[in-house]
């Protein structure tokens, strides 16, 4: 029985730590899918959760937060869009740019404005996303093993957690049944279609980064107002990245997304689990060791175990009328 | 006389200092299949994508059906009835036949209905003009005969009455062309107009009712098919007379200078593209290979010299053995007298930021005649360049300038001069007139002959049939990686054309 509450709680911490990863690689899956590369997930989203806990700190009203995190993002996402989209510049370099200016002025700020090192004030009450107790919850608690993996598992999340697992079966919905979804995949693939199909490609990918923006927005304000109580420097640290080798690995498709967010989730929540621990036969494994699990094996999946992942054709390339 | 489809008036468009098409005036009537027909660069494409609304004219109007039409995007030229079939396919390689023909015009914001209805007007469509494909097939699979016919169904699916084909026939077989042809034919019965952009005037002559020349951005002249001739085209094309026909004397073959047995290559995905290939080309013929895009042919002179490893089988240049399965480089194979003009001049045979000199010489930079010491001899190199743009009347000729800025023609020309040059004694020719103009066409042909004249193997691979049958004094015809036959100078259209498409003449008799 021991052994059953050890997983559930690792498992419970990896659907916490999924959260911004899911977030974010679903921002990278509609930006990619209409052929504009995004790096900057990282900065948007830390930019966002500066911006919630600031606004939350502010207005102590976690809703004012989402809403500001979700503004400020897409502000950014605009940024990068106006540069690879409106301009063609570099996507690359745009997306690089973000990451840096969203790391260095959300310290200026966080010190011109708190005047707590760069943090911001910590949050409690309502303006913290709490956790939700769903409906029969406690009267199932005691039932056996199904009990608590719907108590504790699956009940007891902030609002952000449900959204972001249900975005999934959503974006899919809109990806493969819609025709905003039809033309986003096609502006990925080949832009100079949708062109001559009569449709703008500019409008669609703006709409695409737009999108990007308000899910990576969701991701900043669930690690700064949700998970945690209040933004810390570079709290974001490189899940943007990670969200990113997600996406690669799930081949750009939003279920197959959901489960590489869970793995690389379970490997965050279990390396911290462990931390310390000693292994059998090994020993005492350094905590840096076990930290960067999640990269190493990023490395290894991505450099052979999931087969060829083909970008989508238009990937990065901006869209230039050919003569 | 019909009434008029479609009225250009006084169109006008520049690219920067280039005026692409200057003060065209065009009719076009109903019911009628009208050729447009010039060289490379002469402004037809952009003038169709004026009508189409990809770009828009500096002055100038558009008439349909006799009313002035503003035609500012792609979905006014699809709401006036004007449909485009693109020399590059406008499709999503990865969707479906169905998901690429609603593209644009699903309708609704959910595509489940807007794809039930797109299905049964395919089944529509299908019936009426012999337009059958597979609804739910990946593009991606399908043959280029097959996903032009689904450019073909977009068009129609909007509900277009004028059809603009841009140069349909450069990726079909000979058999899949004649099929279009029959599709054509049919839509016109059918009471739609055509508009064909080709520079084969063939094609012109066999299917169209007018056809208009343009010259240099200009139109030049609308003549009833009926009553001109191909010389007469020709000459409207280039402005002076050309001579279609390749004049060359009997060959005199020597010994054998290339010798190929047994090769098979495979592509990097590991399917087998040459399949078990042998042949020979003696000294003082040209022995041409035919076949339509993508069946071994590029794989097949990519590892006879020496840029892509074979897996079997073996090469000899001279009697000696190329080291095709190991490692056999260009520049030993170039040091012993084999030349290569790549089927690629933009990315394989010539670096196009560099200077024309500099391209001139490439590959080549090493010999003795170009070098000072350890460093390259600037003036030599300069020399040289301005001698070989002397002789193959390279324009501009500048040996100063980047070799991007030099048109189609004369940047194969500048690949031909450096390989010819060299005196090799076999050379592989890949595509050597891809997107050349008509005149420099006859002056490469020109070449060839000579360089066998001469006594100098050359094997030439081309997809454009005409070429290969008025230059080489032996066919052989690819298809799948195999040589399916050997012809003689003298095979005709048709069953080369079979061949082409996989079938034995057998076969094609019953």
């Amino acid at each position: 029985m021991e052994f059953v509450g050890i997983m559930l709680q690792i498992f419970d911490a990896t659907i916490r730590v999924s959260v911004p990863l899911l977030l974010a690689c679903l921002a990278g899956l509609y930006s990619e899918r209409a052929g504009v590369f995004d790096i900057g997930l990282e900065g948007k989203m830390l930019a966002g959760a500066f911006a919630g806990a600031s606004a939350a700190a502010v207005t102590g009203s976690a809703w004012m937060g989402l809403g500001a995190a979700v503004v400020t993002a897409v502000f950014f996402a605009l940024v990068h869009g106006f540069a690879s989209i409106t301009h063609r510049g570099n996507q690359i370099v745009s997306g690089v740019a973000i990451n840096f200016i969203a790391a260095g002025s959300t310290i200026i700020l966080g010190q011109a404005w708190f005047r707590q090192g760069g943090r911001t004030p910590s949050l409690s009450g309502d303006a913290r996303f709490g956790a939700i107790t769903l409906p029969g919850a406690d009267a199932v608690r005691d039932v056996p093993v199904l009990g608590p993996v719907y108590s504790e598992l699956i009940s007891g999340h902030s609002l952000l957690v449900y959204v972001a697992f249900l975005m999934v079966p959503f974006t899919w919905w809109v990806l493969f049944r819609t025709r905003f979804g039809l033309r986003l995949r096609a502006v990925g693939e080949n832009p100079a279609a949708v062109d001559t199909a009569g449709i703008s490609v500019t409008w669609l990918r703006y709409r695409a980064v737009i999108f990007t923006g308000v899910l990576t927005g969701m991701a900043g304000a669930y690690l700064s107002i949700a998970q945690n109580a209040g933004f810390v420097k570079d709290m974001t640290a490189g899940k943007g990245f990670i969200a990113l080798a997600a996406l690669i690995f799930a081949k750009w498709k939003p279920v197959p997304a959901m489960f590489a967010c869970l793995l690389f989730g379970f490997l965050e929540a279990a390396s911290i689990r462990f931390q310390g621990l000693p292994w059998p036969v090994i020993g005492k494994v350094p905590v840096q060791l076990i930290n960067a699990l999640p990269f190493i094996l990023t490395v290894i999946l991505l450099a052979g175990f999931i087969g060829k992942a083909i970008p989508p054709r238009a990937g990065g390339v901006p869209y230039v009328k050919e003569r | 006389m019909a009434e008029a489809a479609i009225e250009l008036v006084g169109i006008n468009k520049s690219f920067g200092a280039v005026r692409a098409n200057r003060d065209i005036n065009l009719e076009i009537q109903r019911g009628t299949i009208h050729g447009i027909v010039g060289e490379n660069g002469a402004g037809k494409s952009t003038l169709m994508s004026i009508l189409y609304g990809f770009y828009q004219a500096d002055s100038g109007e558009i008439r349909v059906g006799g009313k002035p039409a503003v035609i500012k995007t792609p979905n006014d030229a699809i709401a006036a009835g004007i449909g485009m079939v693109h020399q590059h396919f406008m499709l999503v390689q990865n969707f479906s036949v169905i998901e690429n023909i609603i593209l644009g015009a699903e309708g609704e914001a959910l595509l489940k209905t807007s794809i039930a209805k797109a299905r049964s007007e395919l089944v529509r469509l299908e019936k009426e003009y012999g337009l059958e494909v597979d609804p739910d097939a990946l593009i991606e699979e399908l043959p280029v005969g097959l996903q032009q016919r689904v450019e073909i169904l977009k068009a129609l699916y909007r509900s277009a009455d004028v059809l603009i084909l841009d140069e349909p026939t450069g990726v079909l077989t000979p058999p899949e062309a004649d099929h279009l042809f029959r599709i054509l034919q049919k839509l016109k019965d059918e009471g739609k107009t055509i508009v064909l952009i080709t520079h084969k005037l063939r094609e012109i002559m066999a299917i169209t009712d007018n056809v208009s020349v343009m010259r240099q951005g200009a139109m030049v002249a609308t003549r009833e098919t009926a009553r001109t001739t191909v010389e007469e085209l020709a000459e409207l094309m280039v402005g002076r007379r050309v001579l279609l026909r390749v004049d060359k004397d009997e060959a005199k073959p020597g010994a054998v200078k290339l010798q190929v047995k047994n090769l098979t290559v495979k592509d990097s995905r590991g399917v087998t593209m040459v399949d078990d290939v042998s042949f020979d080309v003696r000294g003082g013929e040209i022995v041409g290979i035919a076949g339509v895009a993508g069946n071994g042919q590029s794989e097949l002179i990519e590892a006879i010299s020496g840029i892509r490893r074979a897996v079997s089988g073996s090469v000899e240049l001279d009697g000696k053995p190329i080291d095709v399965t190991g490692f056999a480089d260009p520049g030993e194979l170039r040091d012993r007298g084999l030349a290569h003009v790549p089927e690629d001049r933009h990315h394989v045979g010539l670096v196009l930021a560099f200077e024309e000199n500099e391209n001139s010489i490439l590959g080549y930079h090493d010999k003795p005649q170009y070098l000072n010491g350890p460093f390259l001899n600037i003036e030599a190199i300069q020399k040289d360049a301005e001698e070989k743009i002397a002789k193959y009347d390279i324009r501009p000729g500048n040996p100063r300038l980047r070799t991007a800025n030099f048109s189609g023609g004369n940047q194969q020309k500048i690949v031909l001069a450096r390989e010819m040059e060299q005196d090799p004694g076999v050379l592989i020719v890949g595509q050597p007139t891809r997107g050349v103009d008509v005149g420099a066409i006859e002056f490469i042909h020109k070449r060839l002959i000579a360089m066998r004249d001469q006594g100098k193997a050359v094997l030439l691979i081309s997809v454009e049939l005409d070429e290969i049958r008025s230059l080489s004094d032996r066919i052989l015809v690819m298809f799948a990686g195999r040589i399916v036959g050997e012809r003689g100078e003298d095979a005709t259209e048709g069953e080369l054309g079979l061949l082409m498409a996989g079938i034995e003449r057998q076969e094609a008799a019953e």
